[in-house]
Order: C-alpha cells, then structure tokens, then sequence
C-alpha cells in the first residue's frame, strides 16, 4: 500500500480499497472483522442478516452490498451497533429451533460463534419453537430447517456457482422459508448433489452432508479457540 | 485487612435444578478445591448440597443458581419460589436459559407422549401437571444474569461467584460463553 492508494476510515483503522469492493469485502481483505452470517466472497452480497449493518458517514447501511468509498468513515464497533447485533442473534436464535447442546455442527457454526462474541448470554425473546419437520430424504445430505437462518448462502452458492438453482426463499414474515426445486419440494427429489458448494457453505446445521458430522471432534473445530473456548 | 475487623457476612446462596439433569450442579462442583474458598464466603440455603427443602425459609438468600427449564407445574411453583426468596436470580445454563434438550418435545403433543412412554396417562395426585411447552426461565419470571453452556464451564460458575460476592455485575470472560 502506497501513501496514495485510496482508503476509508474503518473505526479509526484505514482500509485500502480496489475497485468493486464494499465495505466489508475491503475490510475482510485487510483482516478486519465485520460481525457478519450471510456473507461470503464466494458468491454476491445479499443483506439478509443485517449483522453486519455499520455506519458509514453517519448512515446504516448494510456493509457487505454497499460500495466502499474512498475516505468514508464507518463505524463499526460502537456500543448501540453491538447492541443491535445482539438482538439481531437473539431473534435468530427464538425464531429457529437451536439445540446447540444436541447439534453436530457445534462448533463450526457461524451463529454460535457470532452470538459467543456479541456477549450473548440468554434469549431475551420469547422462543417461539417453529414447526418445521427434517427433511432426510437426500442420500448424502441433511436438510433440517430447524436451524436455517434464512441467509440464503445456499440459494447463491446453488444459483451462481453450481448454476442449478436448487434453492429459493418464498413465504413472508415469520413464515419465510427455504424452497427446494423438486416435485415433491424435499431435498431427495432436487437436484442437489453431495459435491455442490451448495450443500457446504451453510453457516449453520441447516444443510449438513451426513455422515461426517462428528469426523472432527468437539473441541478440534474451526471456533474451537483460545478466544471462543477459554 | 485489621485482624480485629468482623469477616463479612456470608451470602446466602440457594441452588436448584428443575428440568435438568444436574449437570450444571456437577460443574459448579467443578471449581474443585476453590469450593474451599467459596464456604468461607457464602452458605448454602436451599441446595442438593444441603437437603434443605424450602427456598429462603428463615431468610432473604442473596444468590439462587437456575438450573433447568420449566417442564410441570411443580417446576413453576419452585421457580416462583426462588424469585421470591433470592435477591439475585441466575439462570444457569442451556435448558434454564433456552428450555435446551427437553424443549425437543415441544412440537409434539403431552398426550401423545405419555400413551406412548407410559401406554396410559399417568393420574395420581403427587404427580406435577406436564406443561404443554417446556418454558426457559425468563418466561416466566425476570431474571437477573444468565450463564450459558451445557454445562457451563466451573470457571464461569467460579467467575460469576466470584463477581456477585465482590457487588460486580457479572460479565462473563470471553471463552467463558458457550452454549454446547
């Protein structure tokens, strides 16, 4: 980075920018964290979560779709936007059904290791306790609504890197919910196959390849650290 | 500290565990030889570690340690209790706080579980009425601090102790909040 390359203001720290990116993208380059679920370089930004909601010039705006502009200031970590984040993850956590204790995902989950960080310590909410029947009709993948969060990971990764288009989201408000592109609308009448990206870039136990779930033991996983593990 | 100056009095604490399964309690007796440490500090009022029956019967406890969500009446009447009877209220781990794994049931009918368990509905006046949901804690009294995992880890339990003795408001240490 040159003196003259182009940068904002992320929370004091400055982010060299290129050409395309957002907020985010930028700031995950330059190794800063930006609380985010449904994010990945891998496929387009679709601002479902929120999460990663900063103030850039004094206004929201969600940071993975929104355009990094030279000499911006964003603010990320203030104490009303963390706050709001925390509240964001509780009501992800009462909308769903998650059983962290009993969920072979523990541990590799997004969810869990963004809500562990925002200092979550119970529900706030009321939980809700949906009704939404496991879908175990694919022979190498598990599809278990429980735990969606509705971040649509699956229905980009389908969509703009396995061109298939499995996976959509349909209903409205508390009854919004994934849709599979089968007959049948379960996961064993789809297109899906174990070796799409699709069928990996969950960030929750939502679409699970089976029979590896515990391959990796509790205590050896991707948030298994210092930080998240004592 | 002044040799002559009176030790503080002990808190009181009460503990219980409602729909749990005492997990939370095993690692609160996890904080081993530092258990040494907290007895010079608190009392047990209500607790499996004392056998006392009522929450607070003789006076105010200042700490009631939540274990377990709310699955029958006898569960809510003890709860009720405890808030009453407890100064601070903690709910202490994943079922306390979310309703955890006997919150499963709560897409099934109570009927239906217990045909298929008992082949009849259990019906003598000693046992507690099943609630439809399993209840976390908070839904039906407020809750003061919560301190999640399954169990927590006894260096919460430690940390947390440690925090309510000394009048902090507890936070737990990063690495300290899990919830598996």
């Amino acid at each position: 980075m040159s003196a003259t390359d182009p940068t904002f203001d992320l929370d004091g720290q400055p982010v060299p920018l290129q050409p395309g990116d957002t907020i985010l993208s930028a700031a995950a380059r330059a190794g800063h964290e930006v609380p985010h679920l449904c994010w990945s370089e891998e496929v387009s930004g679709s601002a479902s979560c929120r999460l990663c909601t900063v103030l850039a010039d004094g206004r929201p705006v969600a940071a993975c779709v929104t355009p990094a502009v030279a000499g911006q200031k964003v603010e990320c970590r203030t104490p009303s936007l963390d706050t709001q984040r925390l509240r964001l993850l509780q009501m992800l956590f009462v909308e769903g059904n998650h059983f962290c204790p009993g969920c072979e995902k523990s541990g590799n989950c997004v969810l869990q290791v963004q809500a562990e960080r925002a200092g979550m310590t119970d529900l706030h909410f009321e939980a809700l306790n949906p009704e939404r029947p496991v879908d175990a009709s694919h022979p190498d993948v598990l599809f278990e609504p429980n735990r969606c969060i509705l971040c649509q990971l699956c229905v980009r990764a389908s969509d703009e890197i396995d061109g298939k288009r499995v996976f959509a989201i349909g209903g409205h408000g508390i009854a919004t919910r994934l849709l599979i592109d089968s007959p049948s609308g379960r996961l064993g009448d789809s297109a899906l196959s174990v070796d799409d990206r699709a069928a990996h870039i969950c960030p929750v136990g939502a679409l699970l390849p089976k029979r590896v779930g515990f391959a990796v033991p509790i205590g050896q996983r991707r948030f298994d650290t210092e930080d998240t593990r004592g | 500290m002044n040799a002559s100056s009176p030790s503080p009095r002990k808190l009181r604490v009460a503990t219980v565990s409602l729909a749990g399964c005492f997990g939370c309690h095993m690692s609160l007796l996890d904080i081993d030889e530092r258990l040494f440490d907290l007895v010079e500090r608190v009392e047990f009022d209500r607790s499996p570690l004392t056998d006392i029956k009522t929450v607070g019967e003789h006076e105010q406890c200042d700490i009631g340690l939540v274990e377990g969500g709310l699955c029958n009446a006898e569960n809510v009447e003890v709860l009720r209790a405890f808030r009453a009877r407890c100064t601070v209220l903690v709910a202490v781990g994943a079922c306390a706080i979310t309703g955890g794994l006997p919150a499963l049931r709560n897409h099934l009918d109570v009927g239906d579980i217990m045909l298929s368990v008992y082949g009849r509905v259990p019906d003598d006046p000693e046992l507690p009425l099943p609630l439809n949901r399993v209840l976390p804690i908070h839904e039906v009294v407020r809750i003061d601090h919560a301190l999640p995992g399954c169990p927590p880890p006894a260096d919460a339990f430690w940390q947390l102790l440690q925090d309510l003795i000394a009048g902090r408001t507890p936070v737990p240490a990063p690495g300290l909040i899990r919830y598996d």
